[in-house]
């Protein structure tokens, strides 16, 4: 039995040595310092392995189509194009953040792209101001959202079932609303203020560029954001903090429906419609996105900036893709083998973290 | 199995462990929370391999090695924590892992007449064998997992309290069926905190504390209570407790007027002064992490209020319990009290983040400020605000939680098992600052599974047992023979 005290008198230590023995932690807890994996696991270095990715497709894209790509329009155009899932990606990384998911992205889109183009707010419009169309796509989608978050949150339904649900009826309404008919905006101050530029930048970049910077704020740098992924990473012992988690949840959802009606307004000035079809697989982009991005999709670490890096990452692969006459279906292909890399990636890190 | 060591990163669970069991005996298992009852009995049904000692079966030595190897040998363990499949059928459940099967296809109406068989045996033939294990009360699932252990043939059987959810008549039961069991030269290990059982069913005894074997071979029946109890509590290790403080005569700040929760405690009332500290002594189940849970409204009341300062607290929102003043460090410090993957700063200020910020905007240089000058202050090592708490021991974890209530200023702070999984430095000063925040006037309530540390660090002491509170008293008055003698009597009424 003796040799059994000693071991016992190994892991304790003694109480007088305590006041300055609590320790470093046993076996190299702290994440260690240096080589690839160790920068790759510090958020920046996580985008730089992001803007490493996006510079290599640049590259490739210069090789490929030359000038076509590498012009000042093409870059716009890409942006351009990103703008209106980028939107809704910065929202979704609070979801994913909170340690929810929202299926219904592309559906409230739809739903908000549809009820503010119907003939009724389209006269009101006409009879005030095209800002009516606005309210109504952000206030759907703010409704849409609230749904979502208090089913979820309170009425303790998983989200993926509930933003399933929404899924379905949200695109359902839209096409009763719409009538499976397309819907031409005719407020011609509505596409001129949207479709416009500001000093040669389009106006739908510069929202994007300015939702993505106030998400990046709201993420890093308020009490929001500390809840919200104190939430994702321990709903208990947030609150066990005094943090309403519900109420904190359900804002997520909502949070995330004013993006949805926000991109809705973009993808109407874009396209001068309003129908049942915008924002179809929006939900996959969107988390796509925001997963290559470095959000973790368990919850509890968001990355603003990966999430808009990733949101590049993907435009850009369609357009090199289109500019070299590549058809949809290998875009598609070459996304899924960038979601698996991604994510591989993000396991071994994590990994790295934890031992 | 002579001289059976376990150790865990930190902990040694097992430190000496010797037992022999023999053909046809129910040698039953006792010690306090923390003993190592529950690891040793893992180390028999191979579910942790120890790192030294032998297990000897049938005088080969053996190695368990996997869950399935100990089966193999005819060991089947009923668990404290059940563990049947919801989903799945009572018959599914008796047989998972060795359903009855021909050429691969599982043969099921055999299995449900076999099950029906075993659960009459045990005396609960109403039990159906097709029902969803998901809709049967606790007791009924005793029954199936009772009904599971046999249906292996075993050898030995191991049993973790069961008698734990059962009434008095379904005790009855299952100590036929224990008899009737080792009638066939099954062996049985029983572990159960009441004494009563022990006598009843028992052959022999042996006591584990702190790891160890401290007697073996004892004889259940005629070795004397105070005997068990003593060697059950004798320690190895003494804690070194800060001096009580005297408590000036003020209003109580702490007040719970029979506080009750359906199927958990009834009728708890007590009240803390400012500056006392008051500990509940119970057993794991006696519903002590339930009352402070209760208290902080993570819990809804069934009945009875909380005040603090004469004010109602309103009941089952945290969120109102903290605005009273109310800090809880609770149970499982990992799973409910840190984001692990968050920086330590994060952590501490998660309580507080309203003062940190300014119309949402966080001060982030204000919160990293305040959680280093906590980090100081507690001796937290090592050191580092951005440190991601997974990384610390349990000890500085535990400190951690500690800051977040210090900074926000409670009035009352509830601790439930503050030193769990802590060495036994951090101990000391975990104690040392217990007793800091009562001199600020902090009125604290103390669980904990350790007796001694109940008595060490409260002012009074409530015993619990069944669910009640069966004494109340100041904790010089009692010592740990006391308060045991009052759990098991409580226990056994």
């Amino acid at each position: 039995m003796s040799a059994d005290v000693t071991k016992v008198d190994q892991t304790g230590e003694p109480a007088a040595a305590a006041g300055t023995a609590s320790g470093p932690p046993v076996g190299g807890a702290a994440p260690r310092a240096g080589g690839l994996a160790g920068f790759l696991s510090g958020p920046a270095g996580r985008s730089a392995g992001l803007v490493l990715a996006l510079v290599l497709l640049i590259a490739v894209g210069v090789i490929t189509a030359g000038d076509r790509f590498a012009s000042p329009e093409n870059a716009l155009t890409i942006l351009r194009l990103g703008s209106v899932i980028g939107v809704v990606s910065v929202g979704m990384t609070f979801v994913i953040s909170g340690g929810g998911i929202d299926l219904s992205v592309g559906a409230i889109v739809a739903l908000s792209s549809v009820w503010a183009t119907t003939v009724a707010t389209q006269t009101m419009a006409a009879n005030y101001h095209w800002i009516v169309m606005v309210f109504a796509a952000i206030l759907v989608g703010a409704v849409c959202g609230l749904v979502n978050g208090v089913l979820i949150a309170y009425g303790r339904i998983a989200p993926f079932i509930a933003t399933l649900a929404m899924l379905a009826a949200a695109r359902g309404l839209a096409e009763i609303i719409a009538k499976r008919r397309t819907q031409i905006i005719r407020e011609r101050g509505f596409i001129d203020f949207f479709g416009g530029s500001v000093l040669g930048i389009p106006v739908l970049v510069i929202m994007f560029a300015i939702i993505a910077a106030l998400g990046w704020v709201l993420l890093n740098r308020t009490t929001f954001g500390r809840r919200t992924l104190a939430i994702g990473g321990n709903p208990e012992a947030a609150r066990l903090a005094g943090i309403r988690v519900q109420r904190q949840t359900m804002y997520l959802y909502v949070l995330l429906g004013v993006a949805c009606g926000i991109a809705a307004v973009m993808i109407m000035a874009r396209t001068t419609t309003g129908t049942s079809t915008h924002g179809t697989l929006y939900e996959l982009d969107a988390i796509a996105a925001v997963v290559i991005g470095g959000t973790l999709l368990s919850g509890g670490r968001g990355t603003v900036v990966g999430t808009v890096l990733g949101v590049l990452i993907f435009t850009t692969l369609t357009n090199v893709f289109t500019l070299n006459n590549l058809d949809t279906s290998t875009q598609a292909v070459a996304k899924g083998a960038i979601i698996v890399a991604a994510v591989l990636l993000q396991q071994r890190v994590s990994r790295t973290r934890s031992t | 199995m002579t001289n059976v060591v376990k150790r865990f990163p930190g902990v040694v669970a097992l430190g000496g462990v010797d037992l022999e069991v023999r053909p046809g005996e129910v040698h039953c298992l006792l010690g306090q929370n923390g003993a190592g009852k529950s690891t040793l009995i893992k180390v028999l049904a191979g579910v942790h391999e120890p790192n030294e000692g032998t297990i000897e079966w049938a005088g080969e030595p053996v190695s368990l090695h996997h869950p399935q190897a100990a089966m193999d040998l005819g060991v089947a363990t009923m668990y404290q924590e059940l563990d049947l499949v919801e989903g799945l059928t009572v018959a599914e459940n008796i047989f998972l892992g060795h359903e009855p099967t021909r050429l691969g296809f599982s043969q099921r109406t055999s299995a449900r007449r076999a099950a029906a068989a075993l659960l009459a045996r045990l005396g609960h033939p109403e039990i159906s064998p097709s029902a969803e294990v998901g809709t049967l009360s606790a007791a009924a699932c005793q029954i199936v997992s009772m009904a599971r252990a046999l249906s292996r043939d075993a050898r030995l059987i191991i049993m973790d309290e069961p008698s734990a959810v059962l009434d008095a008549g379904e005790v009855d039961q299952l100590f036929r069926v224990i008899r009737e069991v080792t009638a066939q030269d099954v062996a049985v290990v029983y572990i159960s905190h009441r004494l009563e059982e022990i006598r009843e069913v028992g052959d022999r005894v042996t006591v584990l504390k702190d790891g160890r074997t401290v007697a073996t071979g004892l004889d259940a029946k005629t070795t004397p209570t105070q005997e068990l109890i003593r060697l059950m509590t004798g320690r190895s290790i003494e804690y070194v407790f800060p001096p009580k403080a005297e408590i000036a005569d003020a209003e109580p700040v702490l007040q719970v007027e029979h506080l009750s929760r359906t199927d958990e405690f009834s009728s708890v009332s007590f009240e803390v002064r400012p500056g006392e500290v008051v500990g509940l002594a119970g057993l794991v189940g006696s519903g002590r992490s339930e009352i402070v849970e209760t208290i902080f409204g993570a819990r809804k009341a069934t009945s009875g209020t909380v005040r603090v300062g004469g004010r109602a607290v309103r009941g089952g929102s945290v969120a109102a319990a903290v605005a009273a003043g109310i800090g809880l460090c609770p149970e499982e410090r990992k799973s409910q009290a840190l984001v692990l993957d968050h920086s330590l700063a994060a952590n501490i200020t998660l309580a507080t983040l309203p003062r940190f910020s300014r119309g949402g905007l966080l001060d982030g240089r204000a919160e990293v400020e305040s959680a280093e000058e906590l980090l100081e202050s507690l001796d937290v090592r090592p050191r580092g605000v951005h440190r991601e708490s997974r990384t610390l021991s349990g000890g500085n974890q535990q400190k951690v939680v500690l800051a977040r209530w210090l900074l926000r200023g409670c009035k009352v702070l509830l601790l439930d098992e503050p030193t769990r999984g802590v060495d036994v430095g951090a101990r000391s000063e975990i104690y040392a600052l217990i007793r800091r925040l009562t001199d600020e006037g902090v009125a604290v309530v103390v669980v904990s599974s350790e007796i001694p540390e109940v008595l060490g660090l409260s002012n009074r002491v409530l015993v619990l047992a069944d669910r009640t509170v069966r004494h109340e008293g100041p904790a010089d008055e009692l010592d740990e023979h006391a308060v045991l003698d009052i759990i098991l009597k409580g226990d056994a009424a």
